[in-house]
């Protein structure tokens, strides 16, 4: 039991299948399979926005609008331009990470409440953004673009995203597992101590700013291609604070409790759906009973388990927090 | 080795360094002491890049280090420990270790992210390396430990650690035994013995504990007020009039530091 639970390896490989065969298990719902091809561009969102407010500890509460650019490029690319979709999508990260660039400029310099007013400045002003410049963004009725005539069904597309998805979450744990991933957490944790050890704070704070725009650009790519549409409407700054919820309940500073997180910000509404006006107040009500009680997020839950079952197998050194999650608490961002 | 040359200090009117000047010899074991705010620290956070003097020069081995920024001074062979432990508190006691190899390791992002075979090979080596150093502070079963679970000795152990994995040449250590019981004190000067005799490094240490200092010093500045007030070795030191002056307020005969 316990060698199961500590290894991941086969558990990755079932979740991989689960996703592979998804479409069939659920007989080819196009509801459900919409609700599943939301999950994972949230995930995608809310793994890129936990590396940068679990993992580097630079909040961002405008996180939407990067979702927004990168649906744009796609739309604007594809309609305007003309370009291919192979070309599109890398594109509208790459636009996306020049944005988030220019917005972890002054991430340099500013820390905690300032940099969460002017991220959600950001996030404000993009849907205005959108909605104004008629001539590029096609205003309030916004763009419709086409998929690629190889990618036209629902099902190819959703095999793109599984797969863009699986990449993604790949890409970011070896970042975040790697000497640029140690560099975060230590800026997050003293800034000082991380200068003196020979880590260039204002660099990587950059860069952190870099990455998470560039996957939450990819994202946005994506969900513009699956809607086939996008409006000033699609991520206002209210997405922004569902993705900082999904980090938070999920857990911070774990990839895994991104993508609970955002399973469970996705299935929620839609479970509630039909009785109207309860989502907001069950997604509140959530929220506050996980920091109430597990401010730690719900992967703290497995940690406790494994915890557990390391405990009986008798192997109970003085095991304190998991090796896995990297103890972000709620506590540690101040917004 | 390291020269500092007439440097002085100013925070807002306060002269925290006045006109300091001393030479850390290669090799050797160099204290400054000094009574509470007498700009000990202060000498650190210069040599650190956190702080500029108003004037006078700072140079390791012929480089000028006021010429560097903060990040870039471990890479002239200089690493620290901090006076109240800067530890990275929610990370393992391995990962501030590792995070202490930064400079060494890799930096390409594409590789990093493809987790290419030479990235693999280095992030291996660094966590031998990791466990070296974690037996030689004898820590090594600690390595899963969040470091805020750990008592205060051993994060101060970490965070010698941290600064001794990279290698460098001269390690700062301010207090390394604040706070610390006296057998814990005790490891740490047979540490510091160590450093110097096994290693080679050379150690420029800040301390309080007259026992430590006299112990494991080869040479002892002292300063008062910003100033140096008194140098030489340990044993000429404990005799120095000045010196106790500074400490107890007035001389008497046959007093001494310990």
């Amino acid at each position: 039991m316990k060698q199961l639970i500590n290894n991941h390896k086969p558990w990755l490989i079932l979740l991989v299948l689960f996703m592979l065969v998804y479409p069939f298990i659920v007989g080819h719902s196009g509801y459900m399979v919409s609700i599943f091809v939301m999950i994972c561009i949230y995930a995608i969102s809310a793994m890129s926005l936990d590396l940068l407010i679990g993992y580097g500890g630079q909040i961002s509460i405008g996180h939407a609008g990067f979702l927004s650019i990168g649906g744009y490029t796609v739309a604007i690319l594809t309609s305007k331009l003309g370009l291919p979709f192979l070309l599109t999508l890398p594109l509208a990260g790459v636009v996306t990470g020049i944005i988030g660039l220019f917005i972890g400029l002054p991430a340099v310099r500013l820390s905690g409440h300032f940099l969460a007013v002017v991220t959600l400045g950001f996030g404000l002003s993009i849907p205005q953004i959108a909605l104004n410049w008629d001539s590029l963004t096609g205003g309030y009725s916004g763009l419709s673009l086409m998929r690629p005539s190889f990618l036209s069904s629902d099902l190819q597309f959703f095999y793109v995203i599984v797969v863009m998805t699986v990449l993604i979450t790949w890409l970011l744990h070896n970042i975040l597992k790697s000497r640029m991933g140690r560099a975060f957490l230590a800026i997050r944790e003293s800034e000082v101590a991380a200068q003196a050890t020979g880590i260039n704070v204002p660099f990587y704070k950059t860069v952190m700013f870099v990455i998470s725009s560039f996957f939450t650009g990819l994202a946005g790519g994506l969900y513009g291609y699956w809607i086939g549409f996008v409006s000033p409407n699609d991520f206002t700054v209210v997405t922004s604070f569902l993705l900082l919820g999904m980090i938070v309940v999920g857990g911070l500073a774990s990839i895994p409790g991104a993508v609970i997180g955002a399973i469970i910000f996705t299935v929620l509404p839609e479970l509630t759906r039909s009785f109207v006006g309860v989502t907001n107040i069950i997604i509140g009500l959530a929220v506050v009973l996980i920091i109430l009680f597990r401010p730690h997020g719900l992967i703290s839950l497995f940690d406790a388990f494994k915890a557990k079952s390391k405990r009986k197998a008798g192997n109970d050194q003085d095991l304190l927090i998991s090796e896995q999650e990297q103890g972000g608490t709620v506590k540690d961002v101040n917004i | 080795m390291l020269t500092f040359k007439d440097v002085t200090v100013k925070f807002a009117g306060v002269t925290a360094v006045k006109n300091l000047s001393f030479d850390v010899p290669e090799g050797k074991i160099f204290s400054i002491i000094g009574p509470n705010g007498a700009g000990k620290t202060t000498v650190f956070n210069c040599i650190s890049r956190f702080y500029t003097p108003a004037s006078g020069s700072i140079e390791m081995n012929g480089t000028d280090l006021l010429k560097l920024k903060s990040h870039q001074v471990i890479r002239e062979g200089i690493a620290r420990s901090f006076q109240n432990v800067e530890l990275f508190a929610n990370m393992t006691v391995l990962d501030n270790l590792l995070t202490g190899l930064h400079p060494n390791l890799k930096k390409n992002i594409f590789s990093i992210a493809l987790n290419l075979p030479s990235v693999k090979r280095t992030e291996k080596e660094s966590i031998k390396k990791a466990y070296e150093v974690m037996d030689l502070l004898s820590i090594t079963d600690l390595a899963h430990e969040k470091v805020s679970n750990l008592p205060f000795g051993y994060q101060k152990m970490v965070d010698i650690g941290r600064a001794i994995i990279a290698e460098p040449k001269l390690i700062l250590l301010d207090e390394p035994v604040a706070g610390m019981n006296p057998v814990e004190t005790e490891k740490i000067s047979q540490l510091i013995l160590r450093l110097k005799q096994e290693m080679n490094y050379t150690v420029l240490l800040i301390e309080h504990d007259m026992s430590l200092v006299m112990k494991v010093s080869d040479y002892v500045t002292v300063m008062s007020f910003g100033e140096k007030i008194a140098e030489g070795l340990p044993k000429d030191i404990q005799k120095n009039p000045v010196v106790i002056e500074a400490y107890l307020g007035e001389v008497e005969d046959g007093a001494e530091i310990i």
